[in-house]
């Protein structure tokens, strides 16, 4: 009895073991050079656009609405064409080939279910596009609703299904055609807050599972910062930065990619001697990595790095400020301060320090090696 | 006390719904007896009477009219009705084809304009049809008429023979119905692409289909409950038109319509008019019943005629 369950389970997790490497082979890499589109005389939404997605990677394009990300995504899917440029995916040029050639699949902002097919029928359309035999079809139909946890979902009609529901099963649509790259158009963005942290992490887990390489696109940073591997943040179509969401996060590329982040403190830098920079708030001591000739550009200080009250070491930098909003989240707490007449947010977590109060009078200590440099 | 006043509220509240049941759906139950029931109850008497001097109906009742629907008269058995029974078969069938054929593409087309636009390209198409039925047929009479530009070309082309016109002939009746029954398809059409998402276009093609693939797999499907409403719209009313083969088919196409309506006025043999009007709602009965069949199986399940 105890050998028989042994060997299912050595059968299964071979089978899993010999699916995933099937997907890993299968995994592309895109290279974009110089993509462009206009849509009428004016409006510009790539303006010409260099990127390159490695094979396996879980790469979010990042921007807000009119930025161009859904442009791009459109014109990696097939669906829209570009005005200029080249593409490859996996090394092959796909510029010109139509959709229905592209071994790429899209999960829809709308899901895109079609109504008038059940659930299986629709994760089936594929398949049966592609021309693949029956019994291929609904082994790897079953295999995709399993794996998704559809369970008697599967001989539903689309239109009795909830929204998290049809989430899922736009994306088994696609990944039942083990497709070379899986690309997300805001998968999320119509889900409540609660599924939505959950199914972040679960497609962050089904992409690292499968290797397959996904490109996701959302105008939400903290849902990228979670997810991806690397982050390319777009504007007015032109690719501001591109890289960790570390690094986008922390040495944003510039003050467009900053305020996207969801920074708020940022200060114009008047006059910079050495490591020494003058803003509105005072003159800061930076880290000497930081040292720039001119002097333009902006202080970024990242209100998490902040510390309130108590002794400011010596080698920090020492500001005073009134505490001017008090915002309590639970976890931590959100000062908004004054500093020479400058707002200035701090996040503090909430560790059982002492939490000021309104109108207080407070020392602020910053490290210099916190403060970063970001161009105008 | 207490109770009774309960009692008595709830008889009230009873009362009142009653009364209320029986004012919304008096006028509605009145309208069908007296304009369905009634005379449908007369029609079928008359069918089974026979027929008396002047065409009128009398009794006893006997099953005379319907032998002479079947073609059995003094000189025996004759094929006039039931040639007339296939014509309007085949004209309907003709027709509504061709209505299918024209109006997919225009609906599709309008709701590919702009949203501004829309409103006003329905209008067109409409808009014919606020026009006198009759006039618009003599509209058509005039147009096809021997000696007009059109019947010239076709004259020229070879289509018909020299000096005969495109009218009358059952081609023109064709046309006739086509022309008449145009927006009521384009419209429940215009209704079904209204509601389809593009995306799922872009998801068929996206998922390996082909344009022609795509269509016959994520669109037609889609826009077949407006499809089968047109069907139904235009082809129960074309089985049983009597102004177009009357006007454009010049006696020669004669439709069931015309066949009823000749009884009761020149041809005066009410009880045959009225089996053929029973015939009429029978044929259209079974047409019903077969579309809905069709709808419920390519729907899906979903109840998409009627």
């Amino acid at each position: 009895m105890t050998d028989l369950t042994n060997t299912v389970n050595t059968a299964d997790r071979a089978e899993v073991a010999d699916t995933a490497s099937r997907d890993r082979r299968g995994a592309s890499s895109i290279r974009m050079q110089g993509l462009r589109k206009q849509f009428g005389r004016d409006s510009i939404a790539l303006a010409g656009v260099d990127l390159d997605i490695k094979a396996g990677e879980f790469f979010t394009l990042l921007g807000p609405s009119g930025c161009g990300k859904t442009t791009l995504l459109r014109i990696l899917a097939g669906l829209e064409e570009a005005d200029d440029g080249q593409l490859t995916i996996g090394g092959k040029d796909v510029i010109d080939m139509p959709p229905h050639r592209r071994s790429v699949n899209t999960v829809f902002q709308s899901y895109a279910l079609f109504p008038h097919l059940s659930v299986r029928d629709n994760l089936a359309f594929g398949l049966r596009m592609r021309g693949e035999p029956a019994a291929e079809r609904n082994r790897k139909v079953a295999e995709v609703a399993e794996f998704i946890k559809l369970g008697p979902l599967v001989e539903r009609r689309v239109d009795q299904l909830s929204g998290g529901q049809k989430q899922r099963i736009a994306l088994a649509r696609a990944l039942v055609c083990e497709p070379d790259v899986l690309l997300l158009d805001e998968p999320l963005s119509a889900l409540d807050a609660g599924l939505r942290g959950q199914l972040q992490v679960e497609l962050q887990r089904l992409q690292k599972r499968l290797g397959m390489t996904f490109v996701f696109v959302t105008h939400d940073q903290d849902e990228a910062m979670v997810m991806s591997d690397r982050i390319a943040v777009l504007d007015s179509g032109i690719i501001q930065q591109v890289g960790t969401p570390s690094e986008v996060y922390e040495h944003p590329a510039n003050a467009f990619v900053a305020r996207f982040m969801g920074h708020d403190n940022l200060f114009a830098i008047t006059a910079s001697e050495d490591n020494w920079v003058d803003t509105g708030l005072g003159r800061l001591q930076l880290d000497p990595a930081e040292q720039r000739d001119t002097p333009d550009g902006w202080l970024l200080i990242r209100p998490e790095t902040l510390e309130l009250g108590g002794d400011v070491p010596a080698d920090y930098n020492r500001l005073e400020g009134t505490v001017e909003e008090r915002l309590y989240r639970g976890s931590r707490i959100e000062y908004r301060l004054t500093v020479n007449g400058h707002p200035l947010t701090a996040v503090a977590g909430n560790l059982g320090q002492r939490i000021h109060d309104v109108g207080d009078r407070v020392t602020i200590g910053i490290c210099p090696e916190d403060l970063v440099r970001v161009a105008a | 006390m207490l109770q009774t006043s309960q009692t008595a509220s709830r008889r009230h509240a009873v009362v009142s719904e009653t009364r209320h049941l029986l004012f919304t759906v008096t006028p509605g139950a009145a309208w069908i007896i007296v304009f369905l029931v009634l005379p449908s109850v007369y029609l079928m008497a008359v069918a089974f009477m026979t027929n008396g001097p002047y065409g009128l109906p009398q009794l006893p009742l006997s099953l005379n009219s319907f032998e002479q629907l079947a073609g059995v008269g003094f000189l025996g058995w004759s094929p006039g009705n039931l040639y007339t029974l296939l014509r309007s078969l085949w004209q309907t069938i003709v027709a509504t084809g061709l209505v299918v054929l024209v109006a997919y593409p225009i609906a599709y087309y309008i709701t590919t304009c702009r949203a501004r636009w829309r409103p006003i390209m329905l209008l067109l198409v409409v808009v014919p049809s606020w026009t006198n039925q009759v006039i618009r047929t003599f509209g058509w009479m005039n147009l096809l008429a021997p000696g007009t530009p059109l019947s010239n070309l076709a004259e020229i082309l070879g289509l018909i023979s020299p000096n005969m016109g495109l009218y009358p002939s059952n081609f023109a009746v064709t046309l006739g119905l086509v022309y008449n029954f145009l927006p009521f398809m384009v419209l429940p059409l215009y209704a079904a692409f209204e509601k389809l998402d593009t995306a799922q276009v872009e998801a068929a093609q996206d998922l390996y289909a082909k344009p022609v693939r795509a269509f016959w797999n994520a669109v037609f499907p889609q826009t077949l409950p407006g499809l089968l409403a047109g069907v139904v719209l235009v082809a129960i009313p074309a089985f049983g038109m009597y102004v177009i083969p009357e006007l454009l088919g010049g006696g020669k196409a004669m439709m069931l319509g015309n066949l009823v309506a000749t009884q009761f006025s020149g041809g005066s043999n009410w009880p045959l008019g009225a089996a053929g009007a029973i015939l009429m709602l029978i044929a259209t009965f079974i047409g019903l019943f077969a579309m809905r069949r069709i709808g419920k199986r390519l729907g899906g399940g979903e109840e998409v005629v009627i």
